[in-house]
């Protein structure tokens, strides 16, 4: 199981360039043709865009890949975006910054033990200004489930 | 956008949409498009050492597909928050259906929102693959 004593592990902050070809691409992954992301020259990102973090976070260093977490074991458990005014547009640069903020566990049906680990993403502008928080819940297994997360 | 804050009553829904067959292809395709290379979306052998039948899809694909459902009804612009749980695996092969209700209709900080309830249904098994929720904007 996930030792308790990485909640608040924290990586370094990292830049992230939010760009109109990428916006493209991951609009019609999700099998939109929404003019808004793929004919706008400086489209706003999809609901769910900021995934894209994962390009961005420096060598392998991120709060969860330094769980060392067997990826047979892991599910998606949650996933959560809040954005204080319309979501980052193509042309921005974004700081961000994850930390683990919870770990507990419950008992599944299926999977055994199952220990939830829950970690927030906070992007900022330029400015400072805070734009989106993302939180992510994974769920680490005991054995292979049938059910219950993606 | 062309829904009204008229139209926007608590229990409006958007129009339900299908989705799919989805394949391996439409799951490599989003792993490259975000970033998520975990092999057990993709690598058919790395997925029954886990114990599973088969590679399943990104559970990051279906929420993608349902914020832009979403976004599509009520504009990209507007969405101020999106949250998901991820429930039922989805497999190759599988159908998804979208649909989005208002549950909340108020103001806020001067501006008019809604709240929605948001749903990703395997038509396979009739099973819930998401259960979400959303806040938009509504100018």
């Amino acid at each position: 199981m996930v030792d308790q004593s990485k909640v608040g592990l924290t990586d370094e902050p990292s830049t992230m360039p939010i760009e109109r070809g990428k916006i493209r691409e991951f609009a019609r992954a999700c099998k939109t043709s929404n003019p808004a992301y793929v004919e706008d020259r400086t489209p706003v990102s999809p609901p769910t865009f900021l995934t894209n973090v994962n390009f961005w976070s420096g060598g392998g260093q991120s709060p969860m890949q330094r769980l060392d977490i067997d990826l047979r074991r892991l599910l998606h458990g949650g996933q959560e975006y809040v954005f204080h005014g319309p979501p980052p547009r193509a042309g921005t640069e974004l700081t961000f910054q994850t930390r683990v903020d919870k770990i507990y566990e419950k008992e599944g049906r299926r999977g055994g033990t199952m220990t939830f680990i829950e970690t927030v993403t906070e992007f900022k502008d330029p400015a400072g200004t805070l734009v989106a928080e993302a939180r992510s819940t994974a769920i680490v297994t005991g054995q292979a489930p049938t059910g219950g997360g993606a | 956008m062309t829904v009204t804050w008229d139209e926007l009553q608590e229990g409006a829904k958007a129009a339900r949409r299908e989705y799919g067959p989805l394949t391996r292809t439409d799951f490599v395709r989003y792993q490259g498009a975000s970033g998520d290379f975990n092999p057990i979306h993709h690598d058919e052998e790395f997925a029954k050492s886990a114990g599973f039948p088969s590679v399943f899809s990104v559970g990051m694909l279906q929420a993608g597909i349902l914020g832009c459902y979403c976004t599509e009804w009520l504009g990209a612009e507007n969405v101020r928050r999106f949250a998901v749980q991820f429930r039922e695996q989805v497999w190759p092969g599988d159908h998804l259906v979208c649909e989005a209700t208002v549950r909340r209709r108020y103001e806020e900080d001067g501006e008019r929102r809604v709240d929605l309830e948001l749903l990703v249904t395997r038509e396979e098994s009739g099973g819930a693959a998401i259960k979400g929720e959303a806040t938009f904007v509504v100018p």
